[in-house]
């Protein structure tokens, strides 16, 4: 023990004796451990904003959508999950009459009482619209949502009041804002309530009468804004009625379904799907799939499991290749330090003590490098999550973990010239020039 | 004055050949006996090739003989283990080289402390004893010195006390004095009688020079690895 302590003091000496050297002995350490720790870093916050994600919008939400049927095959993960989010999944090749319909969710409704919650459905009537004030002006969408909505989205209003079920069945032509939309053209967000608000459509003028103001202070998440799903900011919200009154259409190419806790979600989707497949049995070019954001969770975290996975495969090398330079360092070390090694034999260091102290110093360059890795992909993960407006959290066990692997690489490493060392005969040791 | 005390080293029918069994085959020693008692200065002198090199790393248990016996304090070194051998160096024999070997980027009394490490002896008695050798030999004020911020004399001063360190028996002393000038070396031969005379340790200096030997009780000439001689010596320190 206290030749070990000994031996962590000879070590630290004498690689303050080489600064440069060691340090870039140590490169190869760092650039791998402080891959590894940026990209578990980027990775746990990217978790834990989908786990944000999934409580606040809800993982008992499950989205019924039609597609095309030859894009099914081709279609890869990253596709599917940008192109489900959001209604144009199928464009322009879907004839009105084979979307979605409201009968068809009626029946569904009435298929699956105990496990649908409710439905959330929702019609686009403007798309880049805007809404002047005096000399300001927003860019608005507006959107036509069910009741359902509310719950799926998790809507809260700052001011006024969310559409009530009387409004919701007649279709009135009310209003809901954004915060982002009262902050932008009114004082504050109480003042909006209650104001006719005007949107320009292409050309064709809508108005409507505000009635409540909702919260925008990004519930939703990183994980959303990432994804690009919608923009609340400048969605205006109006009861689904209305917008099927404006556009005259009462079809979907796509809703989500609040189920109730308990149901098991992944089983739900396929239910839903075979329900709703049923009706396009016989079409040739559309078909339907269903998906909850557990799912694509799942499928955000195998993808996210890849990349690890790949830049582990890049940082195995650089640590490899580092612990091949530390090596090469310490045979250097040890040549040069030969009589050294000599008179510590002839004084009497049994070749244990000899083979300990260079094994102690290999293990003390490659610690070192391996914190200075740690804090470097603490750092430039932190630095990734800040740019994808996510927080950072630093895995302990991560940590711990690449410490302990730079250890194993500076004993596997050390070990052949540490062996050298103790093998040199003190004779020859002591006569080296 | 030598019968009466013990036997401390035992060389009997000492051969040392190297590249064996290839053309080069070489004798470096070839047959010695040598007896040495405790507390006797002696000198082994030659000249360089007459192998008293290979002679000292065998009575310094760094090397072991191709044939012959070995005995040191009792004790067959002859057939010892590399442990065995590295344990023997650490508490019988005490170092001291004409290079000085101090291990560099290490303080003199660092490298005073370094045997007692390997001794397991405790950090706070080796502070201790290493500060009071290093006391002995007048490097008081230098402890905290790095080797390369000494003087050759100071240095040597530094391996003396090194070699001290686990109280050995006996200092094998391989030309201390070589890489000095003549006033310091005097100063490194005044020690080594010091040790002699008032700790009573047993001297071995290795040597090519007549005079330093002429300052030993007994000188053992050596040449062609073989003893060619022996004869008392003064025994006194030559004044300056």
């Amino acid at each position: 023990m206290m030749l070990f302590l000994e031996n962590i003091r000879l070590a630290f000496s004498s690689l303050k004796a080489n600064k440069m050297r060691s340090l870039l002995t140590m490169l190869g350490i760092i650039i791998g451990i402080s891959s590894v720790i940026a990209i578990v870093t980027v990775g746990n916050s990217l978790a834990s904003s989908l786990s944000d994600s999934m409580t606040s919008i809800g993982a008992n939400n499950i989205t019924v959508y039609l597609t095309l049927k030859e894009e099914k095959d081709e279609t890869t993960e990253e596709g599917y999950i940008f192109k489900s989010t959001n209604n144009a999944g199928v464009g322009s090749k879907v004839m009105d009459e084979e979307l979605l319909t409201d009968e068809m969710i009626r029946e569904f409704k009435a298929a699956y009482p105990d496990e649908v919650y409710a439905i959330s459905a929702n019609q686009t009537v403007v798309s880049s619209g805007t809404s002047t004030v005096g000399k300001n002006s927003a860019a608005v969408n507006v959107i036509g949502i069910s009741a359902g909505y509310f719950v799926e989205k998790n809507i809260k209003t700052s001011a006024g009041r969310i559409f009530n079920a009387d409004e919701m069945i007649e279709g009135k032509m009310l209003a809901l804002v954004s915060e982002k939309y009262a902050n932008k053209l009114y004082d504050s967000p109480e003042d909006v309530i209650g104001e006719t608000l005007v949107v320009d459509g292409e050309g064709k003028d809508y108005t409507f009468t505000v009635v409540g103001v909702y919260k925008t202070d990004g519930s939703a998440g990183s994980l959303t804004a990432l994804m690009g799903m919608g923009n609340q900011a400048t969605d205006v919200y109006i009861p689904l009625k209305a917008a099927q009154s404006i556009t005259h259409t009462e079809t979907y190419a796509s809703f989500s379904v609040v189920i109730n806790s308990g149901v098991d979600v992944n089983k739900f989707v396929d239910e839903a799907k075979s329900f709703f497949s049923a009706y396009y049995r016989n079409n040739r070019t559309i078909m339907v799939d269903a998906y909850s954001l557990a799912s694509l969770a799942d499928e955000m975290n195998s993808l996210m499991n890849k990349l690890t996975m790949g830049i582990s495969v890049i940082a195995g090398i650089a640590l490899l290749v580092g612990g091949i330079g530390v090596m090469n360092i310490m045979l250097v070390s040890i040549t040069e330090r030969t009589r050294e090694i000599g008179t510590r034999k002839a004084l009497g260091a049994p070749n244990s003590s000899i083979r300990t102290q260079f094994i102690v110093e290999a293990v003390v360059i490659c610690l070192i490098g391996g914190l200075i890795g740690v804090l470097g992909g603490i750092g430039l993960g932190a630095l990734i999550v800040k740019i994808m407006k996510g927080v950072a959290t630093p895995s302990v066990s991560s940590i711990i973990g690449s410490l302990l692997f730079s250890m194993g690489i500076g004993v596997f490493f050390g070990y052949y010239p540490a062996n050298k060392a103790a093998k040199m005969d003190p004779i020859e040791a002591l006569r080296y020039e | 004055m030598s019968e009466t005390k013990e036997k401390c080293i035992e060389l009997r029918g000492i051969v040392k050949k190297y590249f064996i069994g290839t053309p080069n085959e070489l004798a470096a020693l070839d047959g010695v006996d040598i007896d040495i008692y405790d507390g006797e200065f002696v000198a082994i002198v030659g000249a360089s090739g007459s192998g008293k090199s290979t002679l000292m790393n065998i009575i310094g248990a760094l090397d072991r003989p191709t044939e012959g016996h070995y005995s040191l304090d009792g004790v067959d070194v002859s057939a010892a283990k590399d442990d065995e051998l590295s344990a023997i160096r650490n508490r019988k024999i005490g170092f001291v080289f004409q290079t000085y070997n101090l291990i560099s980027k290490t303080n003199a009394l660092k490298n005073v402390e370094m045997p007692m490490l390997y001794a397991g002896i405790p950090a706070k008695q080796r502070v201790e004893r290493a500060k009071l050798l290093l006391e002995e030999v007048g490097m008081g004020e230098r402890m905290k010195h790095l080797p390369e911020e000494l003087s050759g004399g100071q240095k040597q001063r530094v391996a003396i006390a090194r070699a001290m360190s686990n109280d050995p028996s006996i200092i094998l002393a391989d030309e201390p004095t070589g890489a000095l000038d003549s006033k310091t070396g005097r100063m490194v031969m005044d020690i080594f009688h010091k040790l002699n005379k008032e700790q009573h340790k047993t001297v071995i200096l290795i040597t090519h020079s007549p005079e330093l030997a002429e300052e030993t009780d007994r000188i053992i000439s050596i040449k062609d690895g073989k003893i060619t001689g022996e004869r008392k010596g003064s025994g006194k320190a030559v004044e300056a």
